[in-house]
């Protein structure tokens, strides 16, 4: 009996084995043909053009672009003791530091009372959100308006109220701010957008159990909604962070990176070194080092969020 | 002084139609008042109305014999048990049944105190620092319960507190409930669309439908006497049996089917003749030996419970249910003798639905009361 029994069940096990290999490897092939176009569409357009980057960054590159000369390391060298890439640095940080707790501070404000349900709010609701839709070049033509310095509103306000006038995208001092607060204005409708969506997605149950339970306006705003809203709001400053950094657009329209290079943001010193000056090593290498910022201080908030955000 | 007094209420949504429409209610000090009635008659809207979450259309709603129609809800002094329970997710065990007494900056030592004592009550002493999506849905229940208890407020609300359990829970969170509710002398507002829940639960029970009170009173009221055919087919498990009927020389024809003597002394309230609808509880059409049967139906479906058999009846266009006490060894199809006594039946209008004539006699062994 036993002996009869044994190979029979030996050959069930083996049969078994190899069809659970089988379904295996045809799981795996399924998973990645699913996976086949993203990893396509990000080699194509993300790996080889971050290849191709930093294998520029350590050459010599003529005015068209092609490789000349190997120098290795010193590109990353010459650029931390170009006084002009510091200033640049400062003044990315300095924008940064302006930009992101500006647009989110308003920009939840700003959710907060449009949450509230009140006849007409949706017409607030779309007016917030409106910036939205309207391209960086369309709003840095509208900025450049109002900070016009002599018909601008924004002067005449002043002028209006007995305050001198002031040079606000020529003035060294101001420049940056201008184009910090017309930056914050543009990243107003999205944060808003993102925000007011988490805001609604906090279950009203919680504010009638608070409402029964005693607690005040401000007491249920620190309590139950920032921290349920804190994903939501890691997303935001996440995003607007990153965008902080990448500032192009308006300050090409509105300074062109002056004055005395005081808007002159990282990613305008890139453009400026690849397609004024044709130094496409240098710019690339400038590239690189913006690329380890971000990922650095993208990482660090990562680290520091999880312990105060609070997922569902 | 009664803690909850409603005095014509009405309430609507959108002015024109009403969810609520004249309710008069009067809740004594420490009693256990439930609400019943199907999905939509407007329970939770009345709740929410005395919770103060919201606006009163019409009427007079007094607390203590002060009118509170327009006080918001933390003045109102109660608390409120919502159906999902509304924990806050962020927050731990802990600091979810504090956080009405940090609200209302209630000294920290009195906190440490009050949490220690309803913890210890709630069996949660062990859970004290685990978050709400840690815990199993009765343990959720306790924090919800604890959170109420906590804040001491002598009037407490319930917007179907165990609907999301399972069926053993459930029971045993009733007996818990109630066995707090006494302990604590609360006063109990409770609200279930469940019926059993409702007589197993409540001092006095309100059943609504459509918005408008149909029946105030004790379990046993409501069941021997429901007021009018909704309460008859709403309270009861498994539900009335329910014919239309007419009454004509001396005889009671039930459903065109079913005839039965009668001699009019058994029902002096009933006067009409037609337009009848008669009513009687399963677990009054009784067995009968085959030679002393009234009637012989024919089963069309059986249920066994084990400890009684439910058995199924074609009367006219209704079913009818028997509810017959241990296990009975019955074949789909036979014909089965019954007894039926005149005096289990009860007597609606039909046109109205109210009640004409209650059952004279209500039990097997009449109600005993102690
Ligand atoms: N915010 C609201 N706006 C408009 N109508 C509402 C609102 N809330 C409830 N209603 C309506 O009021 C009626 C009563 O609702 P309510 O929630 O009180 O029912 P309920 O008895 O609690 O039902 P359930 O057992 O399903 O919880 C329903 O017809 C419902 O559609
Ligand atoms: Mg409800």
């Amino acid at each position: 009996m036993n002996q009869v029994a044994l190979p029979f069940k030996q050959i069930e096990a083996n049969d078994l084995e190899r069809m659970t290999k089988k379904q295996k490897r045809i799981k795996t092939f399924k998973g990645f043909s699913f996976l086949a176009p993203s990893v396509l569409l990000f080699s194509l357009f993300l790996f080889y053009p971050l290849g191709r980057t930093i294998y520029l960054s350590l050459f010599l590159t003529n005015s068209s672009g092609i490789t000349t000369v190997f120098v290795g390391l010193e590109n990353y060298q010459n650029i931390f003791l170009s006084p002009i890439f510091l200033k640049s640095l400062q003044s990315t940080f300095l924008f940064v530091l302006y930009t992101v707790p500006g647009a989110i501070l308003v920009s939840l404000f700003l959710a907060i009372i449009a949450n509230e349900k009140l006849k007409g709010i949706g017409f607030f609701r779309t007016m917030y959100a409106s910036t939205m839709g309207i391209s960086t070049a369309a709003a840095s033509v509208f900025w450049l308006f109002l900070f016009h310095p002599t018909i601008g509103w924004l002067n005449q306000l002043l002028n209006v109220i007995g305050v001198a006038p002031i040079g606000w995208l020529t003035d060294p001092e101001w420049a940056l701010i201008s184009v910090a607060i017309s930056t914050v204005w543009m990243n107003i409708g999205f944060t808003f957008l993102v925000l007011l969506g988490g805001l609604q997605s906090i279950d009203y149950y919680l504010y009638e159990s608070a409402d029964i339970d005693g607690a005040g306006y401000f007491y249920k705003l620190r309590r139950i909604t920032l921290p349920m809203l804190s994903p939501t709001l890691f997303f935001v400053i996440t995003v607007t962070f990153i965008n902080a950094f990448q500032t192009f657009g308006q300050i090409d329209m509105l300074t062109r990176g002056g004055p005395q290079n005081e808007t002159h943001l990282m990613v305008y010193s890139i453009y400026q070194e690849a397609f004024m000056n044709y130094q496409f090593g240098t710019a690339s290498a400038q590239a690189i080092i913006l690329f380890v910022f971000i990922l650095v201080l993208t990482i660090i908030q990562f680290k520091l969020g999880e312990r105060k955000v609070h997922y569902q | 002084m009664h803690p909850v007094e409603l005095i014509a209420v009405s309430k609507s949504y959108d002015r024109t139609t009403k969810v609520l429409e004249h309710i008069d209610l009067t809740i004594e000090e420490g009693e256990f008042f439930v609400l019943v009635g199907p999905s939509g008659s407007g329970k939770s809207t009345l709740l929410r109305m005395i919770a103060g979450l919201e606006s009163i259309t019409g009427g007079e709603l007094r607390l203590k014999g002060n009118m509170v129609n327009h006080l918001p809800p933390k003045d109102r002094h109660l608390s409120m048990v919502f159906q999902n329970y509304a924990l806050y997710p962020h927050l731990t065990v802990k600091q979810n049944i504090l956080f009405g007494l940090h609200a209302k900056k209630v000294k920290k030592a009195e906190q440490e105190q009050r949490l220690y004592e309803t913890a210890e009550m709630m069996g949660l002493t062990d859970l004290l620092n685990r978050k709400p999506k840690q815990l199993s849905g009765g343990q959720r229940q306790r924090v919800a319960l604890a959170r109420s208890v906590v804040s001491q407020a002598p009037l407490c609300l319930m917007d179907e507190p165990l609907s999301n359990l399972d069926a053993k829970l459930r029971a045993h969170m009733r007996v818990e409930i109630r066995r707090l509710q006494k302990k604590l002398g609360l006063t109990m507002i409770y609200v279930t669309h469940d019926q059993v829940e409702a007589m197993t639960m409540g001092d006095r029970i309100m059943v609504l439908n459509d918005g408008t009170i149909q029946q105030i009173g004790q379990p046993i009221e409501l069941y021997n006497q429901p007021a009018n055919l909704f309460v008859a087919s709403f309270i009861g498990s498994p539900k009335m049996n329910l014919g239309e009927a007419t009454i004509e020389d001396q005889q009671l024809t039930i459903e065109q089917t079913l005839q039965l003597p009668l001699s009019m002394s058994d029902i002096p309230q009933v006067i009409q003749r037609r337009n009848l609808i008669v009513g009687i509880r399963p677990e009054h059409l009784a067995y009968a030996k085959p030679e002393e049967a009234d009637l012989w139906l024919e089963v069309i479906n059986i249920e066994h419970l084990g400890n009684e058999t439910l058995l199924t009846f074609e009367v006219g266009r209704e079913l009818w249910t028997a509810k017959w006490l241990g296990q009975w060894l019955i074949q789909v199809g036979e014909r089965v003798p019954l007894s039926v006594s005149i005096k289990h039946f009860s007597f609606f209008n039909r046109d109205s639905g109210a009640l004409i004539q209650a059952p004279t006699e209500n039990q097997h062994l009449e109600v005993v009361a102690l």
